[in-house]
């Protein structure tokens, strides 16, 4: 069983462990205008993750963008307790780096192989920020394991 | 990165939990862009001041972490508020906004952060900056610093620049190393730059070509002045997230570039693309913040006459009490004009305040005003809107 689990070694950019169900995107992402931090839903208009949670998740997508004040948003995430379980970009940038040391949430970034397209949205993600690596077990063998 | 055993014992909490957190926030920015070691600054400007762009997890964060005793132990400044911080009722700002963003500013007092509320630090930091090292946030302001001034500064964000204001402090990589401000685009201007907002619209221009590189600006004629080129930075960074341009003439041995041209067309084209062509009954100038300079012309332009729309100019408390001294204030006020200070259109909550369009001479006002707040901007140079004004 564990052969399926795929582990995948980059860079941790803030500590700790996180894990959850991933949601997967390949749009950069803006916390500033784009996710609501009472609700923990994406709310920018027309992204692939428009009306989707983050709450809980792991959340991969390749970059930050937009407005520096996106790292208050993140920590306005864990205030309200919707902050997704942790963070995987493809290259992370300082909007995302502050969001997430304000916020407590792991972070890794540079991983070896791309994880836009080894993980799928629903695929259960283990993160840990302290040495940068994360494990992916696909989500139908998961699902088959909640079932037993 | 190297950090030192001072910056260790910070950063295992032996000075509280509000270094900690700055110093961690530092060293993980520091390590994602490989950074040597930590630098000392001798200033701090920081963004998110507004409640409009900060909201309550802004306000939220900045109470617990002044809370946890919070200092600046360098010169702190601060971008503009969401309001004029003692004219707010008369100009219409809501009871709940001000009350806010009162509370942000006793955040931001009991951090010893002075309320400066200025995109053009520049104009107050007396002495020269040229070597000096810097944490700035507000993107114009960092292009200014960096290619007008000489200084060094990274593009910050509201917190890593929170952050250096507390330590004194910010991670050596990015602008504040020589080798990476070599330019690596040529731009060459073939057309006259007749006013204020052709600057704007090359500097918009640029930015949305060259990204996030940096741009040697080729042939412009004459020396342009320090409001030219603070309309040129503050462009240049809102359509790209370009951290610095050149002026030199000559290219530097290192550089290896693209050449690209630029001609009326293009500013034209940029024009058609920001600017509404509807007419609106409010002037709004000042962003960036207006020099004195630009305050004695606009009280020159409108002495005597009676501005028949509503115009608002926006600049800092300091350069506003300068102009007081000069009897600036007085005449564009007489004419029917205020003088703002603290905040600007960009950051107020001018939606709230019943505005849905306005006139201005200011690329950056147009694009954000247009992105966040659905009000439309009619571009105009600073003469034509104060003829506008008064027509």
């Amino acid at each position: 069983m564990h052969s399926r689990r795929l582990r995948m070694d980059g860079r941790g950019v803030v500590d700790g462990f996180g894990a959850g169900e991933a949601i997967v995107t390949r749009q950069a992402m803006s916390f500033f205008g784009g996710v609501n931090p009472r609700s923990g839903i994406v709310i920018e208009t027309g992204h692939e993750l428009e009306g989707r949670s983050i709450s809980g998740k792991v959340l991969v997508f390749p970059r930050g963008k937009g407005s520096t004040v996106g790292s208050y948003v993140i920590y306005g995430l864990r205030k309200y307790g919707t902050a997704p379980a942790a963070i995987v970009n493809i290259e992370t940038e300082p909007i995302i780096i502050g969001g997430c040391v304000l916020a407590n949430i792991p972070l890794v970034d540079r991983l070896d192989k791309n994880p836009i397209e080894k993980i799928r949205s629903g695929d259960w993600v283990e993160v840990e920020g302290n040495i940068g690596s994360i494990w992916v077990t696909k989500g139908q063998l998961r699902t088959q394991l909640s079932k037993q | 990165m190297f950090i030192t055993k001072t910056e260790e014992r910070i950063l295992e909490g032996e000075e509280g939990e509000a270094r900690r957190l700055a110093m961690k926030l530092l060293v993980a920015i520091g390590d994602a862009y490989e950074a040597k070691r930590m630098i000392k600054v001798r200033s701090a400007q920081i963004s998110g001041v507004s409640y409009k762009t900060i909201g309550e997890p802004g306000l939220e964060f900045l109470e617990e972490f002044s809370s946890r005793g919070a200092l600046a132990t360098v010169r702190a400044m601060l971008n503009p508020a969401g309001m004029d911080l003692a004219r707010w009722r008369e100009l219409g700002v809501p009871e709940e906004f001000a009350q806010k963003q009162l509370e942000i500013m006793r955040c931001f007092r009991n951090m010893k952060i002075q309320p400066t509320c200025t995109c053009i630090p520049y104009f107050t930091e007396g002495s020269s900056l040229r070597g000096q090292h810097v944490a700035w946030a507000e993107s114009s302001a960092v292009v200014f610093a960096n290619s007008v001034l000489g200084a060094y500064t990274n593009r910050e964000g509201g917190p890593t620049a929170l952050a250096s204001a507390i330590l004194g402090k910010s991670p050596l990589y990015g602008m504040h190393l020589d080798e990476q401000r070599t330019p690596t685009h040529l731009v060459k201007v073939r057309c006259k730059l007749e006013n204020d907002l052709d600057y704007g619209l090359l500097g918009y221009w640029i930015g949305g070509d060259v990204g996030s590189h940096i741009p040697r600006i080729n042939s412009l004629h004459g020396a342009p002045s320090y409001d030219q080129l603070k309309a040129l930075s503050a462009s240049m960074a809102v359509s790209g997230s370009v951290p610095m341009f050149s002026m030199n003439k000559r290219a530097d041995k290192r550089e290896e570039h693209e050449a690209i041209d630029v001609d009326r067309e293009e500013l034209l084209k940029t024009h058609r693309a920001l600017s509404s062509e509807k007419e609106f009954e409010h002037i709004c100038l000042g962003c960036p913040h207006l020099s004195l300079k630009e305050l004695r012309l606009i009280a020159h332009l409108v002495s005597g006459r009676k501005a028949m729309k509503k115009l608002w100019c926006f600049t800092s408390r300091h350069l506003r009490d300068a102009a007081e001294q000069h009897g600036y204030v007085g005449t564009i006020e007489q004419a029917g004009g205020k003088v703002v200070c603290d905040t600007c259109m960009v950051v107020s909550p001018i939606r709230e305040m019943g505005i849905d369009g306005i006139v201005t001479n200011s690329c950056k006002a147009a694009h954000y005003l247009r992105s966040l707040n659905r009000v439309e901007s009619c571009l105009i140079s600073l003469k034509e809107c104060i003829k506008y004004a008064l027509a």
